[in-house]
């Protein structure tokens, strides 16, 4: 029983990594900030989530810490995304010119 | 007044508790000067941000929305894992089949709580992040926009999420 929970534990800390790897590889490939910072988040995210979930496999007795780490991540990034991603909209960040439509720069009022 | 001050000590109490209890968990511990050194952080926190927002603010405390609240934490975990399977589909295409733009939608919650996940729930799902907040407003930046118009989009976007929130906070 104890060997079947190690290896589930170590599958989720490989997908977990994974998932963040491929957040670094959407960094490096999305053409501007708006994409970098959805990809970030998202994968950040559930790459976390599962390394946590990996962890707590592995050493049963860290589960509560775990949660309640993975709860604070879950409300923290997010938010922390969004904020970024105003400012940077109100700092005049390079958008991609080919930006099917941008409904926020095309309200009245001066946002920048 | 009066009302205002009872429902802002009572946000503080909620938020003092809050705090409180997660130093204790974090902690594993219930030595005396931890206890001490939790608990003065926690009033000066709960103090300083009085005005702040705290889980079980705005909170209905029913059996139908505890049952949405269960409804909601699968829903999400779902278009979480979505989120990503699709964004790793992009991230490794040659041609990065993006088309991103930013929309405007809107929902009919009023709490504040309700708005806070609502904005936070569409971030971490597929391809959308929150921009903006505004009134019932939100701007959305769209990884591949599926639909510009602003019913279509709040349909897409907004509805998945709402209708349980709405009975959790409303």
């Amino acid at each position: 029983m104890g060997a079947i929970i190690d290896i589930i534990g170590a599958l989720l800390l490989v997908l977990g990594t994974a998932f963040l790897f491929l957040g670094g590889v959407g960094l490096h490939r999305m053409p501007d900030v708006f994409n970098r910072i959805q990809v970030g988040t998202k994968t950040t995210t559930l790459g976390t989530l599962l390394t946590l979930a990996g962890a707590a496999c592995l050493h049963p007795d860290w589960s509560l810490k775990l949660l309640l780490i993975g709860l604070f991540l879950l409300f923290t990034n997010p938010l922390s995304s969004q904020v970024l991603a105003r400012a940077a909209y109100r700092s005049g960040a390079k958008k991609m010119a080919t930006m099917v439509t941008d409904q926020f720069g095309d309200e009245p009022g001066d946002r920048s | 007044m009066n009302s205002e001050v009872l429902s802002s000590t009572r946000q503080s109490v909620e938020l003092f508790v809050t705090l409180f209890m997660f130093w204790v968990l974090l902690n594993g511990s219930l030595a005396p000067d931890t206890l001490a050194i939790g608990c003065v952080a926690a009033f000066v926190i709960a103090v300083l941000f009085r005005d702040g927002l705290s889980f079980l603010f705005e909170f209905r405390i029913l059996p139908s929305s505890l049952w949405a609240s269960v409804q909601y934490f699968v829903y999400f975990m779902k278009e979480l894992i979505v989120a990503n399977v699709r964004l790793a589909i992009i991230v490794l295409s040659p041609s990065l089949p993006i088309k991103p733009g930013i929309v405007k939608v809107r929902t009919r919650l009023k709490s504040r709580m309700g708005r806070l996940l609502l904005a936070n729930s569409i971030t971490l799902t597929p391809g959308t992040l929150t921009v903006e907040l505004e009134d019932d407003w939100l701007y959305i930046h769209w990884v591949t926009v599926e639909a510009v118009d602003m019913e279509d989009a709040t349909t897409l976007i907004v509805a998945g999420f709402e209708r349980y929130l709405e009975r959790m906070y409303g």
